[in-house]
């Protein structure tokens, strides 16, 4: 335990050191948060102008707007949500994906150091280097979601939460969501040379991930065969949680919600033991 | 302690199509300041990383402190000390950073550690700067930082590879001294490799000679010296026309005889004796004696003995390092 929280400590320090990645890290999700969800404003697209909605007989505009609120929970979840807060909501996600694949690289960065030498040749186990920087990573990426959703709140999210126990359990989505990508993805690159390699695969993860999920549109508009994929990606199970607990108010399906907390909590620990058991076998100073 | 500190058997490693280290078997004593000494690509730090369970022999064995470096990691890595070749201090954190992070990783009590921190940045003299990151710090000053890193948790045996390497002469005086100065205060055995063969001769208890992966000799730096060292005279005489070779070669204790156009290498047995009757014999043969040099044998010298090559110079034999040599003069002249 102890090595575990010293590795985490040390990716952490020299993380609170370099403010520019911590900026650099923000500037993308806020680029999308800005493409998608300003300048696309689908919820614009179904507003009734008022002169319309005036003049229409009363009995219409009832039909009428029930039809847009079917229309609006059907798309985004609730009738209360708009396109921009549903797209802060997935981009809080996606900077967690940011990170997490982000920090993969962090072994391929100390190789090159020669700092992992320092680490495999001390008395410690493989998996603790693993689980560490797996650790530093969920803090980032907590902290980072964080500053993510300020900036949405700041650019007119509207915040809808249910209960502080709903939001308990966002929190923790977030934590098990870069559990798993950031242990996914350090499985993945253990025996990578360089970080040239790595950023090959960020770039074949990130994107991808990013699209399958429901992060920039709900799954019901999905081509057919991509839904299944979005059933499988963990964000899309932690956006749905995110948006339950803190768009959809009282309107929140508690069943899926836990539903979703569930399979993140399931993938996070396989993904984990599968980081660790990786370590122990495959990470060592041979390439 | 009746088993050896270090116990190499046999071991080889092999990259690819590269054989590193060929088969090489040696052991350590406690308290041993033991040398691997060589050129570049000999096989030092293969070694060292077998020994150190950072890489696995393709064949062979050995053991650290009585435990096997393949089968006890855990156990070899928590009696041995490293201070590798490459730096690997992490530049971003401060000094004291690094020895608390080391003393974590080695499962040292807090309260230990924050003492025994103190002892090591005195003994390398890094207190000023414990608290600056290392990024400010020399390459002297962050070498001893990574000696430092290396005795957090009381190692039984430390490596230290090419510990040395790149400082200026003062600074390898003082690093000498902390070596020197561990093993008697803290009965450390420590095995190193240098090429700098002055300070293996100065400092190394014992030391083996490798070459392309092998072993060719291990002894005292004095008795390698002995049976492997002879004394060399390098002389030049004036002229062309002289034939240096059959006025030289009646000389008696004459081991090696190399001629070159005008000059002459000799190896011989006992300098002293021989050098009188060599100029007797190229004055009476009608020569011009321009240049003549005696040195004595060095661990240089064994190893050319050994091996035919100069540890040196990074390549080439010891004819072309001769013939170097003449072209450099050439161009000066
Ligand atoms: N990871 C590796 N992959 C392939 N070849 C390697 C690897 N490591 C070392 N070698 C080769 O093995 C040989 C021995 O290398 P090693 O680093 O052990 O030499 P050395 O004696 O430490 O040399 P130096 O004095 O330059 O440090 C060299 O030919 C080197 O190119
Ligand atoms: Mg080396």
């Amino acid at each position: 335990m102890g090595e575990i929280s010293a590795i985490m400590g040390r990716e952490l320090r020299k993380w609170v050191r370099s403010p520019p990645l911590l900026l650099m890290a923000l500037i993308q999700p806020l680029f999308w948060m800005g493409l998608y969800g300003k300048a696309f404003n689908l919820t614009g697209l179904f507003t009734v102008p008022e002169d319309v909605l005036r003049n229409l007989p009363p009995e219409s505009t009832r039909v009428v707007a029930s039809l847009f609120n079917q229309v609006a929970s059907r798309l985004f979840g609730s009738p209360e949500t708009d396109y921009f807060s549903f797209v802060a909501t997935g981009m809080t996600s996606v900077i967690v994906l940011f990170v997490s694949v982000f920090s993969g690289m962090s072994i391929a960065w100390d190789r090159r150091l020669g700092f992992l030498n320092k680490l495999l040749v001390a008395p410690i186990r493989r998996s603790s280097i693993v689980l560490g920087k797996v650790l530093a990573a969920s803090v980032r990426a907590l902290v980072q979601a964080t500053m993510v959703l300020l900036m949405g709140l700041a650019l007119g999210v509207k915040l809808n939460p249910a209960s502080p126990l709903l939001v308990a359990g966002a929190i923790a989505s977030i934590f098990l969501l870069a559990v798993s990508l950031s242990s996914l993805v350090i499985a993945l690159t253990l025996r990578l040379k360089s970080w040239e390699y790595h950023m090959a695969v960020a770039n074949l993860l990130n994107l991808p991930l990013m699209f399958t999920s429901t992060a920039l549109y709900p799954q019901s508009i999905m081509p057919d065969w991509m839904k299944p994929l979005a059933t499988l990606n963990p964000l899309t199970h932690a956006i749905e949680v995110l948006r339950g607990a803190l768009l959809y108010g009282n309107s929140v399906d508690l069943a899926s919600f836990q539903f979703h907390l569930a399979y993140l909590s399931v993938f996070a620990i396989l993904a984990a033991g599968l980081g660790s058991y990786a370590a122990n076998r495959y990470l060592s100073a041979e390439r | 302690m009746g088993v050896p500190a270090i116990e190499a058997e046999d071991l080889r490693k092999v990259f690819g199509d590269v054989v590193a280290v060929d088969g090489i078997s040696f052991s350590v004593e406690e308290g041993e300041l033991f040398g691997l000494l060589g050129p570049n690509g000999a096989g030092k730090t293969t070694t060292i990383n077998i020994l150190t369970t950072l890489i696995r022999p393709t064949s062979g064995s050995a053991r650290v402190w009585g435990y096997d470096v393949r089968t006890e990691t855990s156990k070899v890595r928590s009696v041995i000390g490293l201070v590798p070749q490459d730096l690997t201090v992490d530049d971003e954190l401060t000094g004291i950073e690094n020895l608390r992070l080391m003393a974590s990783l080695y499962h040292v009590p807090k309260d230990v550690a924050e003492r025994r921190i103190e002892e090591v940045l005195e003994l390398v003299d890094l207190k000023e700067a414990a608290r600056r990151r290392v990024e400010t710090y020399s390459g002297g000053m962050r070498k001893r930082l990574e000696l430092a890193a290396a005795l957090i948790h009381r190692p039984k045996v430390l490596f230290l590879d090419e510990p040395t390497l790149g400082l200026d002469v003062q600074t390898r005086a003082h690093i000498w001294d902390y070596i020197r100065r561990l093993v008697r205060e803290e009965q450390l055995t420590v095995l190193m490799t240098t090429h700098y063969m002055e300070e293996a001769d100065a400092n190394c208890d014992r030391v083996a000679v490798i070459d392309r992966g092998k072993i060719m000799a291990i002894g005292s730096p004095r008795e390698l010296k002995a049976a492997h060292g002879s004394d060399v005279i390098e002389l030049e005489v004036q002229g062309n026309g002289i034939d240096l070779h059959s006025l030289v070669n009646g000389v008696g204790g004459v081991l090696d005889l190399r001629v070159e156009g005008s000059r002459a290498v000799l190896k011989v047995s006992r300098g002293e004796e021989v050098l009188p009757e060599l100029v007797g014999r190229l004055i009476g043969g009608g020569a011009i004696v321009r240049r003549i040099e005696m040195r004595r044998p060095t661990l240089d010298e064994v190893f050319i003995s050994l091996t035919g090559r100069s540890i040196r110079e990074e390549h080439g034999s010891w004819e072309e390092v001769f013939r170097q040599r003449l072209n450099i003069r050439r161009v000066r002249g």
